[in-house]
């Protein structure tokens, strides 16, 4: 052995972090020079060679797009969608969820296989006639043909059962001796313990919800009532020359999911991993 | 069995209540039912139908035409085009995802690195962002003349490339652009599959004098494949429902090299409204679908020792 | 809307209840079926327009507005690329609105799915403010659906040739050319004096436009027997279809589509080409994009026909209302505001869009102009699409079928047997439906 340990070691951490460093930066580039453009002045972007800083930072474009563009409205839109959404489906996912783990009623087991053999179904296959029932609903151009189609999913009762399946039966029968009928037992013990779950589902569900644009996209027609990604699509369309706009316009769409995200990235983490232990 | 939980979970029948469990699923299942299932048995319905622009002024203007949507779309030289378009963004994108999924998973996961926490928020933001503006920015990043890309790949000598507008290139383009966008999610289960590899295999193998190369061909590899077979399988699936990237990217463009089936379908069912042909197209794509889920399970390889 | 979010009460939050799922999507339903309904007593004028003349019409709108006090008009603009399935969408979704532009290619199919208003007896009551002899016949024909008058052109479109005066010269005439075999002369003419390789005519591939209006100049009604079938392979379409195979064959016409063209301007400053036909945008473009030392060297002339001037296409836009309108009368004042002459000429001036009222011509931008001579001139001369739904379909197939003959991949035979069929085979529905006489323009009751 002609190099110590120590040495081989140092090395190794010198090589991991550069090429940290390396795929790192390479991550994150695209949203830097999103970042990066969206305060450059008209044009700028748009010069050889490229620009990677403003030559002078300017907030003409967020003027604009809250001004002009009124995207301000887009994102209440979002918010309001996304938050409307994740409060009901936490409740009508969790009690499903909760069901399937712990409570014994006929047919469960099949009911569950029926719905896991779902989500092998593209949703897209679903969104002509769905269109056409939530019309017959009169739920067309609505925040309502917007929201109750996505309430009820199938990963989400997946996620939550899996979690369920840990409470202790002993803790639940306790209750039932006492009197407790099952929404009491529900309600006081079941949701207090699996918090966890309810906080990673409430996360995928805000987070779903805000990026969701196919649906939106189909059912609003009311450009007043768009939410942010359909209304960024469409100002793609009108303003494509603008980069810098555009760039603004990412930047405002990506930063409430990112923030979100990095001060609750153990909820999500939590998620993926759950989700996947089958 | 105490009583309490008898009592609570009595079957159906003549005289006792019902369980309390349907209560629970109630809400949940009406939902994906009318919301979900109902649709999709229409969709196959509509697709036996020539339901279109006529049928939806006046419902008896749609006829029953059997297989003939099918047999339409079979025949279509863009279904094919469509097709053969999805299947390169999903076997070309699906593994190359997971194996920067993986690289990044070695990474953050090995033992000499710190900040891992950082390094992993780092690599899972992408997939957090909305799909729809990093379209638009890697739209601009793309450029052939202005985009970052070719800047960049113009110092180690290529010349610029028009991504977005030549046909040979488009497709690439936008697998790129999913591979940045997606391999965080896969990263966070290889990690969480590396570390159910027990520490005493790779200390074993240590001391048996194999280098680290070694250990992960060894070790690693075998112990992992069940779960990377899983994950490449899956991620496929999903890269099937290609929508989003072409649409706001390229429009299916150019010259139709990144229409996608979804896009297709989309195409067909909102654009011309000829919801027969769409629902045939959506069919099919579930059947595509069930044929890579099927080989998912028949190849499935079992864990190795 | 974010009124919606504060309703959600915070006792929600601090006990979570069984039935807060249920609860939750009730309240949504409620709450949002009030989402949709317009608010206030002030009228709310819905109008789409699209593209370019989206964003245009907003001071007009503002216009109106003062005129019409009590009236609020809301202008949406919405790009061409997603003009069509928004229009198709809100239709099936009862979500059009009041007024709409449409591209008049659309307006039989919209016509079909009897979405439009008739506007007969509105145009006739105020025939003072919107008289049919102010249009071009031609275009005014693309508005009407069986005899019914469903939408008031707005602006129009046709194509004319755009060419090197320069070069014109040079290869020995004074005059553009006015019949197809002067045309031919001048093209070859043309090309012993370009630029080695260049190819005297730009007519791209993949656009529809030149073979119909050839196979249309020679005759040819494209559809026979109420739009129910094709007639490419009749002598009349099959003329006209020859000559525009034969560009291509005699290396006169370049076999390219125009994703293939970068550069148009460069190329026609350049010399590359020398004769274009195209469009009325182009007048504006040409003036921008040329360099000055050129902008004395080309002009525009009327389209050539197989033995005398020919006839090109009536393009252009409309404005329809919709049926499904609850306030038609303030819709009907709004169309009429936008066919104002003076207003359309001053449209014109904003947006390079040429206005359909003949008299809006004698403004002095449009009078003055020398480019657009040959447009007014040729406006006189403009024949429809056939109206049917099924037209953009069937536009398309040509131009295939062109481009396969041209490319020397069929005979003219062979291309205009097969799109014979493919057309019958697109028009298969609508035969079906006329034997069921459920006829597709006018269905009786079912309102969406």
């Amino acid at each position: 052995m002609s190099v110590s340990r120590n040495q081989r070691d140092r090395v190794a951490q010198i090589a991991l972090h550069s090429a940290l460093i390396v795929f790192g930066v390479l991550s994150l580039i695209p949203l830097l020079w999103m970042l990066s453009a969206s305060f450059m002045a008209t044009g700028e972007a748009s010069s050889f060679p490229p620009a990677l800083i403003p030559h002078r930072p300017t907030l003409e474009h967020y003027r604009d797009l809250f001004g002009r563009l009124a995207l301000g409205r887009y994102a209440l839109n979002s918010a309001f969608v996304a938050v409307v959404t994740t409060i009901a489906a936490l409740g009508i996912n969790a009690s499903a969820g909760y069901a399937f783990a712990k409570l014994r009623f006929r047919g469960r087991d099949q009911t569950f296989r029926i719905l896991a053999a779902g989500l092998a179904i593209p949703v897209q296959v679903a969104m002509l006639p769905l269109f056409l029932l939530v019309k017959s609903l009169g739920l067309v151009n609505n925040y309502g043909g917007v929201i109750v189609p996505g309430l009820a999913s199938i990963f989400g009762i997946f996620l939550v059962r899996q979690y369920a399946l840990a409470i202790p039966d002993d803790l639940l029968d306790a209750a039932r001796i006492d009197g407790a009928s099952e929404f009491r037992v529900f309600r006081s013990i079941v949701l207090p313990t699996i918090k966890p779950v309810l906080a990673t589902l409430a996360l995928w569900t805000f987070l779903a919800t805000w990026n969701d644009f196919m649906w939106p996209l189909i059912v609003l027609s009311d450009d007043r009532k768009y939410t942010l990604p359909v209304a960024l699509a469409g100002l793609v369309g009108e303003h494509a020359q603008d980069v810098e706009l555009m760039m603004a316009g990412a930047v405002i769409t990506v930063l409430p999911v990112l923030t979100l995200f990095l001060f609750l990235q153990r909820y999500y983490v939590e998620g993926v991993t759950e989700g996947s232990v089958k | 069995m105490s009583d309490a939980r008898a009592a609570a979970h009595e079957p159906v029948g003549r005289g006792r209540r019902i369980a309390p469990g349907w209560w629970f699923v109630a809400p949940a299942l009406l939902l994906i039912i009318v919301f979900f299932l109902g649709p999709v048995i229409a969709a196959v319905g509509l697709s036996f139908t020539d339901f279109d622009l006529y049928a939806l002024a006046d419902p008896r203007a749609a006829r029953w035409v059997g297989m003939r949507n099918y047999v339409r779309v079979l025949h279509e030289p863009l279904f094919w085009q469509a097709l053969r378009n999805t299947l390169y963004f999903a076997i070309v994108g699906g593994p190359l995802t997971v194996a920067a999924s993986l690289g990044t998973a070695l990474l953050v996961n090995a033992r000499a690195l710190r900040w891992k926490a950082t390094a992993r928020a780092v690599f899972f933001a992408p997939f957090v962002t909305t799909l729809v503006a990093v379209a638009i920015v890697w739209k601009y990043l793309y450029h052939p003349r202005y985009g970052l890309l070719n800047w960049m790949l113009g110092h180690i000598g290529v010349h610029p490339i028009d991504w977005l507008g030549d046909p040979h290139w488009a497709m690439a383009a936008i697998i790129l652009m999913a591979t940045w966008k997606n391999f965080g999610y896969n990263m966070l289960i290889c990690i969480a599959g590396l570390q159910s590899i027990p520490r005493e295999l790779h200390e074993a193998a240590a001391l048996d004098g194999a280098t680290p190369f070694q250990r992960f061909r060894h070790v690693t590899m075998p112990m992992l494949a069940p779960t990377l077979f899983f994950v490449v399988v899956v991620t496929m699936i999903g890269y099937l429902q290609l929508f989003t990237e072409p649409y706001v990217m390229t429009q299916g463009g150019p010259l139709r090299a990144t229409t996608s089936l979804v896009l297709y379908m989309y195409e067909e069912g909102f654009r011309w409204w000829r919801l027969g042909v769409a629902a045939a197209i959506a069919f099919l794509l579930f059947v595509l679908i069930v044929v890579f889920t099927i080989i998912q399970r028949r190849l499935s390889p079992r864990a190795g020792t | 809307m974010a009124g919606g979010a504060l309703l959600i009460h915070p006792a929600l939050f601090r006990r979570p209840q069984r039935g807060v799922g249920i609860v939750a999507s009730a309240a949504l339903l409620v709450l949002c079926a009030g989402c949709g309904r317009a608010s206030g007593d002030n009228t709310e004028l819905r109008v789409w327009a699209f593209g370019a003349e989206g964003e245009a019409l907003a001071p007009i709108a503002r216009e109106f507005e003062q005129a019409n006090p009590g009236v609020h008009v809301r202008v949406q603009a919405i790009p061409w690329t997603a003009a069509h399935e928004k229009l198709l969408t809100a239709y099936v979704g009862g979500a059009l609105p009041d007024v709409a532009q449409l591209g008049n290619t659309w307006i039989p199919e919209f016509a079909a799915l009897n979405a439009l208003e008739p506007l007969d007896v509105l145009a006739a009551r105020d025939s003072t403010l919107v008289p049919r002899a102010d249009y071009f016949p031609g275009v005014l024909a693309t508005n009407v659906v069986d005899s019914v008058l469903y939408g008031m052109p707005w602006y129009v479109d046709t194509r004319v040739m755009f060419y090197r005066t320069d070069l014109l010269r040079a290869a020995g005439l004074t005059s553009p050319p006015t019949t197809w075999a002067e045309l031919r002369d001048v093209l070859v003419r043309m090309k012993k004096v370009q630029p080695p390789g260049a190819f005297p005519v730009l007519m791209p591939l993949n656009e529809w436009t030149q073979p119909v209006i050839f196979g249309m100049q020679s005759g040819s009604t494209l559809l026979a027997d109420c739009g129910t079938r094709g007639v490419f392979r009749d002598p009349a379409f099959r003329r006209g279809f020859e000559f525009y195979v034969s560009l291509f064959r005699d290396s006169l016409a370049p076999a390219l589509a125009n994703t293939q063209i970068s550069s148009v301007y460069q190329d026609f400053a350049a010399g590359r080409i020398a004769m274009y036909i195209t469009g009325p945008w182009n007048v504006g473009e040409f003036k921008k994009r040329l360099p000055a030392a050129l902008q004395n060297a080309w002009m525009t002339a009327p389209l050539p026909g197989p033995d005398s001037a020919g006839i090109s296409l009536a393009g252009g836009s409309s404005i329809v209302i919709m049926k499904q309108s609850a306030r038609k009368p303030v819709a009907w004042r709004f169309v009429t505001f936008m066919s104002n002459p003076a207003r359309q000429a001053r449209f014109y001036e904003q947006t390079g869009d040429l206005p359909a009222r003949r008299s809006a011509w004698a403004a002095p931008a449009l009078a003055n102009d020398p480019y657009l001579v040959a447009f007014r001139t040729q406006l006189g001369r403009v024949v429809p699409t056939p109206p049917v739904p099924e037209s953009e379909l069937i536009v398309q197939l040509v131009a295939q079928a062109g481009e396969r003959a041209a490319r020397g991949r069929q005979t003219i035979d062979e291309a205009l047997a097969s799109l014979d069929a493919q057309v019958d085979a697109v028009l298969e529905k609508r035969r079906w439906l006329m034997a069921q006489r459920l006829s597709p323009a006018r269905v009786s009751g079912k309102q969406q």
